[in-house]
């Protein structure tokens, strides 16, 4: 079987192994979903330690490609199809490594374990799937796999008195956001009068023969808000901290860190490649949308009495600089975007996965009733220092390499943007982060915490894991840059063929008057 | 005359005369809820037997006509019938009285629905019409001795009677105009003869057939009726009432528009649109602060409705393989959560979403049906609802092109989908994590009714990863009808 059907398909299949294993053999039904998502994670290992030498066709590697549906009497092909490239073979790896940490880290669910777990695998199975296809329809279809676990999950096994409105609300807004992405896709597929839904025939035809611009300002919103929406693109992110905040733990971090990604991996594999006029008249207003998200989700963090509200929060926050870097349009901003995505999703999975545990063992995630906790829980206490720190942007870790790429990369587009970006990032990231610490971590500890424990080797295995990866990136960036940066330099250099005139990193002055205005604008 | 072309709809009337035949020798009612058992095994083979015939050609004159179309309803109807018997054997502990009678109204109701699939005569399409809803009234109104079932069979009565009434008059005018009755000949008349078309009379008399045939469809404004009946009739009614008799109204309205009234369907696009969009908006809104499942499954299958006509709306090839998919989805999906219904319904008394509360403990097969069911009807991967409704969704934005109100209605039906969420996830948060549930006493049912739920789970299943087969039926069904294709 093709390695990169087998890495979905045996979450999948184990899912449909729980089925008839009795409810009352807990450990069995917990092995099946540990062992899967343990062959997923090897899988995805071995795939990125062969991904340089595999051969690629039409610039993805392990291509695989057979019908699914078949009528072209009513112009209807719909084709399986996978294949990795440089900017989601990222993805992929992040998603099996968050899916097998998830996966450890759902000791803590007591009730309906049976249920749970085959949602937990199909919810994976959908993330990876979504994540390997090349066919805009499997996309679709794995993405909202992958979303209707997430929302019951929320509502079965959520927390806190208002999980019902969490629940709703993030189904809501989610399914919103795939329906107008929907729409946008559909119009690409009948603009393109292809009969084809297959991705890589799709960028070719708009490419060699690009879309009227009247019809690419029309259908490049409906995907850029619509995968916005999906991404907790200000201001429609309000779901994002609610619905992290109650959801369990490995939902949250499965969401958070990989699914989420799906909208910006949509915007840069879909929307921006064959559509790059409507890309142009577009991306500056992501521009200013994410200062939202940057500036704004960052000020709300501050205030945040609650960890996880203040967790969710700078996720959202972070994600801002990920659509900097992708309407930057250059090849180290969009490098550093993809970059990020995948450090962001190891960072956001370690945070969630901690503070989860804190919660479950606590009982509790507001800050003023922690505190001197790292002397009673040495091991957790430094892992969430180091995920603080490094959502800080600290040198050494994942999101420093990206973050720091898409402020270079951006700086030339919108300087205004990037500047107030990185003072957003620096100090207010800095104020919230180190007060979360010295408020949970340091100081006086109240007595009713002298008797928790600290993490068992179940949680121990994932949160290593989880940091090893973040470190990883952070000291060899290379590892992943190269393999990225051939596939993003084709995506930016569509974009300037593709009408578009964008001005060149190294044009070296630029009145910073025009910096607000769309890339076409300096034409 | 080729006899020989009817089998299915004799085997039907033969079975019913059997279950009639065996009642005589049955003294106590437990052994005629086993007529139920053996009925429904003659149905299912009867049903697995017209999967495997191919038959074509016509009766009657060309009255009744055997294509591919008519046959595949036939197997809709059939599996309809089988599933909806099933579930009546496990209800029909309720009925003090009558209870094979019960099954044999079913068989009759199902062969005016097989006839209906064949109609190509407004004679033919009249009387089968009738046997299905005079059926109807009956098992509708099954429940004697509760006033809310006694009052659901009045008012389809009266509302049933009404678009009968609206029907008969549009054949009239129809038949006035045009001299024929036959949808052939319609067919040939108005394409030979265009002052026909524009003709007012004749514009009457359709759009009264058309009102006619909404009714069956439960389209907006002929709506009105669907969520009093389907909360008073006995729950398997409802589950026939839902997919079968709905589907009635796609085979007649496809037959009329894509063969007999051609040239009369192509000009009424906006109408169908602006009804579709109405539909959708009214199914989904009313269904939003219902506490009555079975009300609330009126107002989905309202909705439904909705979804079906913005393919008719397409016109064209694909809109109707559009529709036909969404139909065999919708069989499944809602015939599995009404078998869930009928049983809790059954137990709690009360068809109230509360009455779902800890249903995940009580029988977590039933939980697991249901909510499979909720997550098609709402039209989610990978179950069979979701490659229906884009199927439909695709298939009116093509359409978007030639005229831009299209993208209106898509807007609409997103709308629609986003509100239909909203109380489909409300059945499963009653399922899964409802506080109140004071009743955790399991759940026990039948074998029969078990195999029937694993079946609609997998039919669920298998047409959302797997279209390929029903999707090729349903082109090789349509492909006769005169819609333009994009090629």
């Amino acid at each position: 079987m093709n390695l990169l059907s087998a890495i979905f398909l045996v979450p999948l299949l184990a899912a449909v192994l729980i089925v008839p294993i009795p409810r009352t053999i807990r450990w069995g039904i917990r092995l099946v979903a540990l062992m899967a998502t343990f062959v997923s994670m090897v899988l995805g290992l071995a795939l990125f330690v062969k991904f340089d030498a595999a051969t690629a066709v039409n610039g993805f590697k392990f291509d695989y490609m057979t019908d699914w549906v078949s009528l072209p009497g009513i112009g209807l092909t719909i084709a399986y199809h996978v294949g990795v490239d440089g900017i989601n073979l990222g993805l992929v790896v992040m998603g099996t490594i968050v899916a097998f940490a998830a996966t450890c880290l759902s000791k803590e669910i007591d009730r309906f374990e049976k249920e749970y777990y085959i949602l937990l695998l199909i919810m994976i199975g959908g993330i990876l799937g979504a994540f390997v296809s090349l066919d805009i329809f499997f996309l679709y279809f794995f993405h909202e796999l992958a979303l209707v676990p997430t929302f019951i999950m929320i509502g079965i096994w959520g927390r806190g008195p208002d999980r019902n409105h969490a629940t709703f609300k993030i189904t809501l807004y989610l399914s919103l956001g795939a329906l107008i992405a929907l729409a946008g896709l559909v119009m690409l597929y009948l603009q393109s009068g292809l009969k084809t839904f297959d991705l890589v025939a799709l960028t070719g035809h708009f490419q060699a023969h690009p879309m009227g611009e009247a019809s690419q300002r029309l259908i490049f919103p409906l995907l850029m808000f619509g995968f916005g929406i999906l991404v907790s693109l200000w201001p429609f992110h309000t779901w994002a901290p609610t619905g992290y905040a109650h959801a369990p733990t490995a939902t949250a971090m499965l969401h958070a860190g990989v699914l989420k990604k799906f909208g910006l991996y949509g915007l840069l594999r879909i929307a921006i490649p064959m559509m790059p006029a409507g890309a142009a008249e577009w991306l500056g207003v992501l521009a200013l949308l994410c200062l939202g998200n940057i500036l704004y989700c960052g000020l709300v963090a501050m205030k945040q009495r609650d960890l996880n509200f203040l967790i969710g929060n700078s996720s959202v926050a972070h994600v801002g600089f990920i659509f900097l870097g992708i309407a930057s349009l250059s090849l180290v901003g969009v490098t550093g975007a993809v970059v990020l995505m995948i450090a962001h999703g190891f960072l956001a999975a370690l945070t969630f996965g901690l503070s989860g545990w804190l919660r479950q063992q606590t009982g509790t995630t507001e800050i003023a009733k922690f505190g001197g906790l790292l002397r009673q829980l040495p091991f957790v206490g430094t892992f969430l220092m180091i995920a603080m720190m490094a959502g800080c942007g600290l040198p050494g870790f994942g999101n420093f390499v990206g973050e720091f790429m898409v402020l270079f990369g951006s700086w030339q587009a919108y300087p205004v943007i990037t500047g107030i970006a990185i003072w957003s990032a620096l100090v207010i990231g800095g104020v919230y982060m180190l007060r979360a610490i010295r408020d949970v971590l340091h100081g006086q500890m109240d007595e009713q915490w002298k008797s928790l424990r600290d993490a068992d080797v179940f949680r121990r295995v994932p949160v290593v894991i989880l940091t090893v990866s973040l470190l990883l990136m952070g000291i060899f960036p290379r590892l992943l840059t190269d393999k990225i940066k051939p596939d993003v330099a084709r995506i930016v250099a569509s974009t300037k063929t593709g009408g578009m005139a964008k001005p060149t990193p190294s044009s070296p002055t630029k009145p910073v008057v025009n910096s607000h205005e769309v890339p076409k604008a300096h034409h | 005359m080729n006899a020989g072309l009817l089998l299915l709809e004799y085997a039907v009337i033969g079975l019913a005369l059997l279950v009639v035949a065996l009642d005589l020798f049955c003294h106590d009612s437990d052994r005629r809820r086993q007529i139920g058992l053996v009925a429904s095994g003659c149905l299912a083979a009867i049903c697995a037997y017209s999967f495997l015939i191919h038959p074509e050609g016509s009766a009657f004159g060309g009255a009744y006509v055997m294509d591919p179309l008519a046959l595949w309803f036939k197997r809709f109807f059939l599996l309809t019938g089988v599933i909806v018997m099933v579930v009546s054997t496990e209800y029909a502990k309720q009925f003090e009285t009558g209870v094979s009678e019960y099954y044999v109204l079913q068989l009759f109701a199902l062969t005016g629905m097989l006839f209906a699939a064949s109609a190509n005569h407004f004679m033919l399409l009249f009387v089968a019409l009738e046997l299905m809803t005079v059926t109807f009234y009956v098992l509708v109104g099954y429940m004697r001795q509760r006033v809310s079932s006694l009052e659901a069979g009045v008012k389809y009565l009266v509302l049933a009677a009404m678009s009968s009434a609206f029907l008969i008059y549009g054949i009239a005018l129809v038949y006035g105009v045009s001299g024929t009755m036959d949808f052939t000949q319609l067919g040939n008349r108005l394409q030979a003869d265009h002052d026909l078309t524009g003709n007012v009379v004749l514009r009457l008399g359709m759009l009264l057939l058309f009102l006619g045939l909404a009714f069956k469809l439960a389209a907006f404004p002929v709506q009105i009726w669907a969520p009093d009946v389907y909360e008073g009739a006995p729950t398997p009614t409802t589950a026939f009432l839902a997919a079968g008799s709905k589907a009635v109204g796609v085979v007649l309205l496809l037959r009329l528009m894509g063969q007999a009234a051609y040239e009369f369907a192509l000009g009424s696009e906006k109408l169908l649109m602006i009804v579709a969009g109405l539909t959708i908006l009214y199914g989904s809104l009313c269904a939003l602060p219902q506490r009555n499942l079975k009300r609330m499954l009126g107002y989905s299958s309202i909705a439904s409705a909705g979804y079906l006509l913005m393919g008719f709306a397409a016109m064209s090839a694909s809109g109707s393989v559009a529709i036909l998919y969404y139909m065999a989805g919708y069989l499944f999906s809602v015939l599995g959560a009404f078998a869930v219904v009928a049983v809790v319904a059954n137990r709690a008394g009360a068809a109230d979403v509360g009455a779902l509360a800890g249903l995940s403990r009580r029988n977590p097969l039933m939980a697991a049906t249901l909510t499979m069911a909720m997550v098609s009807l709402a039209g989610i991967p990978p179950l069979a609802g979701f490659f229906g409704k884009f199927l439909i969704f695709k298939s009116v934005l093509e359409q978007g092109v030639n005229y831009g109100a299209y993208y209106y209605l898509v807007g609409v039906a997103i709308f629609g989908v986003i509100v239909s969420l909203y109380y489909y996830f409300n059945v499963i948060r009653a399922v899964y994590w409802s506080k109140d549930s004071a009743d955790l006493t399991p759940i026990e049912i039948s074998s029969p009714l078990r195999y029937t739920l694993w079946a609609c789970i997998g039919g669920m299943l298998w047409l959302g990863l797997y279209p390929q087969v029903v999707l090729k039926s349903a082109a090789a069904a349509t492909a006769l009808l005169k819609l333009p294709s994009l090629n």
